[in-house]
Formats: C-alpha cells, sequence, structure tokens
C-alpha cells in the first residue's frame, strides 16, 4: 500500500514546508512526522519523504542515516534511553540502565519479543543536575525525561506507570 | 545573588507564558529597542563585556560588528540549542522556564542587525522545551511582537524553531547550519564564516541560548550596568549548572568570575558525604580536567585559562576520590569517538583509537609505552581538523594523562584497576553504603 499522511499530518508538513526558503531543510523536522504517523523509517518512508519534497532519495538516505533520533527499524512501543555520560555515571546512570535489563529481561540495545520495550545507552541529555535519569519516546512520538530515578523504589513507580500507558499505544511495526 | 535576571523568571508559576512575562516587564525592552539605532545597540552589546555562552566565548558585540550591513539575500539569525557538550544543561532551563526572554532577545538582536528569519535550532530530544517555544512564539505572534510591520515599525521578522534529529556535532555552529538546511552536520570549512556565508549561502549571525538571553537585559538597564557584575572582559550574570558528586547539583545563577569554590560550597552544598574532591571539569567534557588546588580561580575566560583550563560553558562536573581517571578518559574518548561526524581521518580514527589505548589500560593490559602513545594520537589530532571536535577529544584526554599519571602507570603495573566496580555506576543512595564498606 502506497503512503500517505493523514489529513492532521499533511496540515503540519504544509506548514513545516512554508518555514524555509527550499524543500531539503524541511527534512529533519518531516522525518520526525513521518516517524510519528508510520512508527518508523524504512526505505518506503524515505522514498515517500523524497518524492514529497521532491529530493533526490539519496539525499533522504544520508540525512536519515546520519542521525540518532531517526529509528531504521522498529523499536518498541515505550523506548527508554538511559544516560550513562559522566554527570549520570556518577550518580548512578549504570544501575538504572542494569534495573532497566533486569526488570525487562533484555539487554542495552534490544527489544522485547512483545514489541513493548526496546532499551538504549545514550550519551548526555542536558539533564546531568537531575541524574541518574532516562528519556522516553512512546510510538505516538511523544518524549518525557523521567529525573532522579536513584532509588529501586521511584523505579518500581516510574516503570508501573509506563505499564499502564502499554495498552494505549500503537506497535510501531504495525504502523506501516 | 540577590536579584535574578536569567534565572528570574523559573520559580515564577506560569512564568513561561505571555501574560506574566509581560507582567514583569517583559517585550518593554523590545519597545525601548525599536527607538534605539543598531550602532548604539551593538555599542551597548560591546560595553556589556557579554562572551559567547556556548563555549568559545567570543565577545558578542564584536561578532554582532561583523555582521554585513547590507545584502541581496535575507540574513538570518539562528539560535544555538544543540546543548549537547556533556555535563552542559542550561539552555534547556531558559527555554523551558522564560521562552519569552530568548524569543524577545532574538526580535531585538534581529532590530539590531537587520536579520530577516530566525531558527532556533534545538536538539530533537529536549521536546519539552520545544513545544514551550512553539507556544510562546505563538503568543508572541498574536501580539504583533513577532511578523510583518512589528510594532508599527518597517520590520519583518519571523521566528521558528528547528528541531535537530540526534547529532551532538550539529552544536558546532556550521554542522548547525548544515542540519538546519537537511543536511547531515558536517561541519564547513572557515572562511567563510557564517557572518558572511552561513545559512542558505546568506550572511547569518550564530549565537548562543543563553547569550541572545541577555540581551533584553542589556537594553533595559545598559551596557555598564551588565558589566559591573563581572570581572574584567566578562560581563554580567550567568547560569552555571552544576554536577557530579555533590549535595544540591542543579542550575544557579551568580556573577562571571565567581570563584569555583563559592559555586561549588554556596551554591553546589558542597560534596557529598564522605566524598573528597580529586578533580573537577569547568565547563563541559572538552575541558581540561582541573585539581582541587585551583579551587579559587574565577570562572572567566581568561582566568580560567590561566588556571589551566577553559571556562568553556560554565557548567562544572565535581568528581570525587572514588572515581577512576582512566576509566573517565575512556568514557569521554568514547563519546567523542561515537559523536565524530567521520569527515576528517585525525578524528574519526584518533578518537577510536585512543578510546581502545584507554580501555586496555583499564582492563589491565596496558603499557607503559601507551601513555606516550596517548599524547601522541592526541599531538596528530590537535589542529588538524575542519572543527574543534578534534580538539575536544586531545585536550581533555592530555590532561587526564599529564595530570593523573601516577594512576595510569598504576593501572598497567597492577594490570588492573584499583578502584572498586561501584565507583562509576552507584546512586547516591548505594553509593554512601558502599563508600562506607570500602573505610
Ligand atoms: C564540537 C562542538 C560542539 C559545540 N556545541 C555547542 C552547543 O551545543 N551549543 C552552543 O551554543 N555552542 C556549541 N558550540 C560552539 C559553537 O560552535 C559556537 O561557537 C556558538 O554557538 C556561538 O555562540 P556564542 O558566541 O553565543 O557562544 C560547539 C562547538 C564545537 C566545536
Ligand atoms: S550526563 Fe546524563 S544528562 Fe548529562
Amino acid at each position: 500500500m502506497a503512503l500517505a499522511f493523514s489529513e492532521e499530518s499533511e496540515a503540519k508538513f504544509n506548514e513545516l514546508v512554508s518555514r524555509y526558503p527550499n524543500t531539503r531543510a524541511a527534512l529533519l523536522p518531516a522525518l520526525f512526522l513521518a516517524q510519528e504517523e508510520f512508527g518508523w523509517i524504512s526505505v518506503e518512508v524515505m522514498d515517500y519523504l523524497a518524492e514529497r519534497l521532491e529530493l533526490p532519495p539519496s539525499q533522504v538516505l544520508t540525512t536519515a542515516t546520519f542521525y540518532t533520533m531517526y529509528n531504521k527499524q522498529p523499536v518498541g512501543k515505550c523506548h527508554v534511553q538511559v544516560c550513562t555520560t559522566l554527570s549520570c555515571a556518577f550518580r548512578g546512570g549504570y544501575e538504572l540502565l542494569e534495573r532497566f535489563e533486569d526488570r525487562l529481561g533484555i539487554k542495552r540495545g534490544e527489544s522485547t519479543p512483545d514489541g513493548n520495550w526496546t532499551l538504549t545507552e545514550v550519551e548526555c541529555l542536558a539533564s546531568c543536575g537531575s541524574a541518574p535519569m532516562f528519556q522516553l519516546t512512546d510510538s505516538k512520538g511523544n518524549m518525557e525525561y523521567f529525573e532522579d530515578l536513584d532509588s529501586e523504589e521511584k523505579f518500581e513507580t516510574v516503570v508501573k506507570e509506563l505499564e499502564s500507558r502499554l495498552p494505549n499505544l500503537p506497535d510501531p511495526r504495525d504502523m506501516h | 545573588m540577590e536579584e535574578l535576571f536569567l534565572s528570574r523568571n523559573f520559580k515564577i508559576e506560569n512564568g513561561h507564558t505571555l501574560p506574566v512575562y509581560e507582567s514583569g516587564g517583559g517585550y518593554q525592552r523590545l519597545k525601548k529597542a525599536l527607538n534605539m539605532d543598531s550602532a548604539t545597540i551593538i555599542d551597548e552589546v560591546k560595553k556589556s563585556n557579554l562572551r559567547g555562552r556556548g563555549g568559545a566565548g567570543f565577545p558578542t558585540g564584536v561578532k554582532w560588528g561583523f555582521m554585513p550591513k547590507e545584502s541581496e539575500l535575507p540574513k538570518y539569525l539562528t539560535v544555538n540549542a544543540d546543548e549537547g557538550e556533556p555535563g552542559t544543561f542550561k539552555d534547556r532551563y531558559i527555554m523551558e522556564l522564560d521562552p519569552h526572554l530568548l524569543i524577545e532577545g532574538c526580535i531585538i538582536t534581529a532590530w539590531t542587525l537587520g536579520l530577516r528569519y530566525g531558527y532556533i535550532y534545538v536538539r530533537g530530544e529536549l521536546q519539552f522545551a520545544i513545544r514551550r517555544l512553539e507556544a510562546a512564539i505563538k503568543e508572541a505572534y498574536a501580539k504583533g511582537y513577532l511578523g510583518q510591520k512589528i510594532q508599527g515599525k518597517d520590520f519583518d521578522f519571523d521566528l521558528y524553531v528547528h528541531p535537530s534529529g540526534g547529532a551532538y556535532i550539529c552544536g558546532e555552529e556550521t554542522g548547525m547550519i548544515e542540519g538546519l538546511e537537511g543536511k547531515p552536520g558536517q561541519p564547513r570549512m572557515k572562511p567563510p564564516f557564517p557572518a558572511v556565508v552561513g545559512a542558505f549561502n546568506a550572511p547569518t549571525l550564530v549565537n548562543n541560548v543563553e547569550t541572545i538571553a541577555a540581551i533584553p537585559w542589556i537594553i533595559e538597564r545598559g551596557g555598564e550596568w551588565w558589566a559591573s557584575m563581572g570581572i574584567e572582559k566578562n560581563g554580567g550574570p550567568k547560569l552555571y549548572g552544576l554536577s557530579g558528586h555533590i549535595k544540591k547539583p542543579g542550575v544557579y545563577e551568580a556573577p562571571s568570575g565567581v570563584s569555583v569554590r563559592e559555586l561549588l560550597e554556596d551554591y553546589g552544598g558542597g560534596m557529598l558525604d564522605g566524598s573528597d574532591l580529586k578533580g573537577y571539569i569547568p565547563g563541559g567534557s572538552s575541558c581540561r580536567v582541573m585539581l582541587p588546588d585551583t579551587l579559587d580561580a574565577l570562572m572567566g575566560f581568561e582566568s580560567m585559562r590561566e588556571a589551566g583550563s577553559s571556562l568553556g560553558t560554565g557548567c562544572i562536573t565535581f568528581m570525587d576520590h572514588t572515581t577512576c581517571m582512566v576509566r573517565i578518559a575512556g568514557r569521554l574518548a568514547h563519546f567523542y569517538h561515537h559523536e565524530s561526524c567521520g569527515q576528517c581521518t585525525p578524528c574519526r580514527e584518533g578518537s577510536g583509537w585512543a578510546t581502545k589505548v584507554l580501555d586496555q589500560i583499564e582492563n589491565g593490559n596496558g603499557r607503559m609505552e601507551d601513555l606516550d602513545l596517548l599524547l601522541d594520537i592526541c599531538d596528530n589530532i590537535e589542529g588538524n581538523t575542519i572543527c574543534a571536535l578534534g580538539d575536544s577529544i586531545s585536550i581533555p584526554v592530555r590532561s587526564y594523562v599529564e595530570l593523573f599519571t601516577q594512576e595510569f602507570e598504576d593501572h598497567i603495573r597492577r594490570k588492573g584497576c584499583p578502584f572498586p566496580a561501584w565507583s562509576l555506576r552507584s546512586s547516591a543512595s548505594t553509593r554512601a553504603e558502599a563508600v562506607a564498606g570500602a573505610e
């Protein structure tokens, strides 16, 4: 099936393009919009954006693959990204990452087979004063910081909260 | 500090909204600036001794003076909100808690330099900041502070938020411009500088968020007043992000030229109980590490250089006696290796090589000659790359090797790390037990 933006995304897309003197400049925000709508950035999605922005597909490919926030493979409904750079490492960043590994039964860099979770180790997220922390990106494209997670108790509260959101989130693998 | 400027609205309820911002005098500074001419404003900014807050400390008024007056193409403002330098977390607070301060600064800057379009280039992870900024921009348009014929003047300016896609290198100003243009963030050769050929081939001003946020205050109270809250050549209050092994990590506003000791003790609450200061990084992880005997150094660009490092972003990471400096150097080299854009061989290959050598020493497989090898790798990166990311690897790595040589040699002799495994992984609660157990 050929891809197409929903009516709402179409309006956003046109507004994005109007912000810049040429269409290529709209590529970064357009990739986010496409990821929100189609779950992940497949070659098919890149080709669709190339067509919509009137760009050679190779330009979309080089940009989409240069930046880490565009998922070239589907990730879980909840993408947990734990910071382990210095300031976080000093306050328990690795401990937090290991708590997630134990709780989810996967290693960093992996996804659970049910498509619910992906766990990634990331670099400094400009939240060093509230370490340890992680960023959540859900399959609707919402991002949220969870900070100061320095105890088992706070960790459990956050995980329970995220678990309760899972039923309302689409599985990125099914989004296009 | 008694009166706050950059963080004034941080603790005020709904401080991010237009009505609250205006009730505190917001947008009056724009109205004042619209009745001042360009040369007068640039002069005030020069007098203020405001230095770029993105890390390099270039005098803002001088940079503004480089912008060409005439241009066939529309001129651009790009605000650097990529905030990715490890240990740095200050711009995010301005965008989230006082977005109008930044927006008012953008409009005054555009008026002063005749800039037609502005983009705030925000790292994509900061979605909350992006949403706050977009909502605030909408409010500003509705009030006629943005758009066409602003406040009845012959002055058009449009301002947008541009989300980055996740790449540290886009904090480098020409990498940022590439990202704005939808390309991979691979920095450009300079010259030409962005003031001459920047975004979309047009003259472009690049300033950091905190730099632009200072402008409304300089307009309100004058350049000399701003300069008075500082030391020679370094004017005005600034935001200091304090993190690491301290009691009260967070963002604090204090004058330029405050000492590291004051920041640590009076603002940061001192080191954690049972922690002795072993070293600190004064302004983001690309600075040279410093020893505790420099605590009285003042937070200014020249004073920090004299003390042996650099001011950088002014966000300090404090490290205690349980910290393994070999592991730190390896962790940082890993970061810069991961973030190297890959264009220049010395940076791309040198960062990976340094990471491997450091990991080898940490894991007990180091050789004495590795220390010279590390310094040699640094020599070969430094100054040999298009942008300063290369130096961001060599400068810190060299400093750990030079200042903690003994510790590196210990690793090599003992064939392993003498520090406990928990030292770079435990949270405040679990480490208290670990520290006690170790004693
Ligand atoms: C590798 C690298 C990363 C940088 N990252 C940032 C950043 O995240 N934010 C920033 O404002 N400046 C960053 N800079 C500095 C910018 O290149 C530029 O000097 C600055 O944005 C200019 O603004 P200012 O004069 O107001 O400081 C970085 C520089 C380098 C070499
Ligand atoms: S080190 Fe983790 S947010 Fe900065």
